[in-house]
């Protein structure tokens, strides 16, 4: 199987959805001359014309609404918003339209739109441009929210994002696009609403998505040469919540960790464990953890950056913790 | 002078030719459309009243040569966007009035199956794509549909356009200049249309507007912007019509605002006291109803027996269309989850308060 990046795949996709769908277009700021600012988008505009390769002005609230009113006559438009932090000016767009369009007028028009963004902190880009604030989509009705980890993934539910008639939100990761990982050839379509166990482990079971995964199953490769195994389930889709892979996996390994980039509070894992007291309460030897990111806009300092930002050594201190607690023996 | 008081740039203001070259027919038409949305909405008032309608409730009391001149001149392949203050202009482009009732009666045969009300009008049939509760949240979508039509359609005589209605408080909001400015650099196909009634709920244009007359922020795009009489039919529709063209043929995106006046409140529930008592019988003396009444009256366009019969025909309408609101059913608690998506999707929630989102199953 061919091995690419994250990026390329992304990049790859497009394409193949531009070329099959003309009524594919996408729209975003410096998406075209200048190939986007993480160059997702690199080559497209000379291969399809500045059509259906739209450089915007930087308006998201315009440009954004302007995709939904676009879904509505038909078009499948993919809009790029250069950052997560961005989407913000345009939640009106995202929150008050785009997820309500279809619902509220009874059923009768679909919005099929994808808007792609990347979160993430870690890259000293201080606190106004390093935000995991994908729960906020995740918690609206009417939205999909889908959060590839990796290359493979990145085009399978990308592929289902734009050919699904739901406004899909589609998040990346600045620190996934240079990974590298195998992409099957031809078409590869996800099912959204589904989470994957990505490392089958008996012992504990880390819950996670998007960059967070590939932390995971380094840690879980890194504790198997210590006789701890691992199981990992990689969420893939935050809006739906698959519960049911989840709370089955935990069932069969009875310890739960939750590795989220969001901040602690009312996060993705605050859902989880309230998902796990449901679906999995009976079988739980430890209360179930979350490993967040501390609650303060990030700073730009590195040391204090990498103070605040979950990574793989307190993904392992927290399984230890919960293994230690549970008499577990190696 | 004030700023709301100044001369209009565009419409006939034909008075003294009255009725000029327009057939009677077409005039009696304007009319019966005026009189249907006058006692619609005096209905609806009634209505929410007897806690038939629930939520907020807009009427277009006061702006209904506005309504039927703007609907005039939308052809039927043409887009149409508004806000909240929705119901003439969804009877106006032709939806079932029962049906628009059901809808503000929350009812499975209404427009939007009940589940949009009164701010959420829309019909794909008849084109009107709603009916929007978001001060300016209808600008974006509008402005991606005129896109949508450029990149489906070729410009020219018989190219659709689209119409986007709003407030007068909607041109101090960030999406009416990002959809003005999207508009201008892409050539669409689209007409911006504001009804000026004066206030933003309690708050005046000169209070709100940096500009407070409104057609000229066009320019800011070098977008052409006109005022109109929005009390006269025949002006608005001219006005609206012309914009139309430009935005059909030459791809031109226009402005077009339209003066007008709302004879009662914000809402129904309302009592507009920060209104002075001058405000209010200037509103009173501008009702474009009784005023296009008298006119035709005096055209000898109709005579007053007609003019009647067609009053008369309205509240027959009227009245049928709460009867069949009336008699209509409720959506029922099964339905809660249909059109939550349009693709289904494994894993959608289902659960209703109080039930747990994931399944527990017993250890045994």
């Amino acid at each position: 199987m061919p091995t690419t990046s994250y990026r390329q795949a992304l990049n790859d996709t497009l394409r193949a959805e531009l070329t099959r769908d003309e009524n594919v277009f996408l729209l975003g700021e410096e998406i075209g001359i200048f190939e986007g600012s993480y160059k997702i988008t690199a080559g497209l505009l000379k291969e399809f014309g500045p059509e259906r390769v739209r450089d915007t002005p930087i308006a998201e609230e315009g440009f954004v609404g302007a995709a939904i009113g676009a879904a509505m006559l038909g078009m499948r438009p993919v809009v790029e918003i250069m950052t997560l932090n961005f989407s913000l000016v345009a939640i009106d767009q995202i929150v008050n339209h785009a997820a309500k369009i279809y619902g509220m007028f009874g059923g009768q028009t679909p919005v099929p739109m994808v808007i792609r963004f990347p979160g993430g902190g870690g890259q000293q880009l201080a606190a106004t441009h390093s935000q995991n604030l994908e729960v906020w989509y995740a918690h609206v009705p009417g939205l999909k929210v889908v959060a590839p980890s990796t290359p493979a993934d990145a085009k399978a539910l990308l592929t289902a994002a734009i050919r699904d008639d739901d406004p899909v939100i589609f998040l990346e990761n600045l620190s996934l696009y240079n990974t590298k990982g195998e992409v099957p050839d031809g078409e590869q379509i996800a099912e959204i609403g589904k989470a994957a166990v990505v490392k089958e482990g008996t012992d504990l079971t880390v819950i996670t998505y998007s960059r967070g995964t590939v932390i995971a199953l380094e840690t879980a490769r890194q504790l198997e040469d210590e006789g701890i195994s691992v199981e990992v389930v990689d969420l893939r889709s935050l809006r739906p919540l698959d519960r049911e892979t989840f709370c089955a996996s935990v069932r069969k390994t009875s310890r739960a960790v939750v590795l989220e980039d969001d901040w602690l509070s009312y996060g993705i894992g605050a859902e989880i464990s309230a998902s796990l007291m449901e679906g999995a309460f009976d079988y739980l030897d430890a209360p179930v953890r979350r490993v967040a990111a501390a609650e303060v806009p990030l700073p730009y300092a590195k040391a204090l950056e990498v103070a605040a930002l979950p990574d793989a050594s307190d993904l392992v201190r927290v399984i230890r913790e919960v293994l230690d607690d549970t008499s577990f023996s190696r | 002078m004030t700023d709301q008081a100044a001369p209009v740039t565009a419409g006939s203001q034909a008075a003294g030719s009255f009725p000029g070259d327009e057939p009677p027919e077409v005039l009696i038409g304007y009319y019966r459309e005026m009189v249907l949305i006058r006692k619609f909405e005096l209905t609806a008032d009634q209505m929410y009243k007897r806690a038939k309608i629930g939520g907020y409730c807009h009427l277009n009391l006061g702006e209904e040569a506005t309504v039927v001149g703007l609907m005039a001149a939308l052809q039927e392949k043409d887009y149409l966007f508004t806000n909240y203050r929705d119901h003439g202009y969804a009877l106006s482009r032709g939806m079932d009035p029962g049906r628009v009732m059901a809808e503000l009666f929350g009812k499975s045969t209404g427009v939007a199956k009940g589940r949009g009300g009164s701010m959420h009008l829309f019909d794909t049939k008849t084109r009107m794509l709603g009916g929007y509760g978001i001060v300016g949240g209808q600008l974006p979508p509008a402005t991606g549909a005129a896109l949508a039509l450029t990149l489906h359609g070729k410009p020219g005589p018989d190219a659709e356009a689209v119409m986007c209605q709003m407030g007068d408080g909607t041109t101090n909001i960030g999406a009416f200049h990002e959809s003005l400015n999207l508009a201008a650099i892409w050539n669409l196909p689209i007409v911006y249309v504001i009804v000026n009634n004066r206030l933003g709920m309690g708050t005046t244009v000169e209070a709100a507007s940096g500009e407070p007359l409104l057609y000229k922020r066009g320019a800011s795009y070098r977008m052409p912007g006109e005022r109109v009489d929005g009390n006269d039919v025949v002006a608005v529709r001219e006005a609206a019509q012309a914009a139309l063209d430009r935005a059909r043929v030459d791809r031109q995106p226009g402005l077009l605002e339209v003066m007008s006046f709302r004879l009662r409140g914000h809402s129904v529930v309302d009592p507009a006291r920060y209104r002075s008592a001058a405000d209010v019988e200037e509103a009173q003396a501008a009702d474009p109803v009784p005023a296009f009444r008298a006119q035709l009256l005096s055209a000898g366009v109709f005579t007053e027996e007609q003019a009647v019969q067609i009053e008369d025909d309205a509240t027959e309408k009227v009245a049928s269309a709460v009867a069949f609101a009336d008699s209509s059913p409720a959506p029922t608690p099964d339905e809660l989850f249909d059109f939550a998506y349009a693709t289904p999707v494994a894993n959608a929630p289902q659960a209703l308060p109080g039930q747990p989102a994931a399944a527990r199953e017993p250890r045994l």
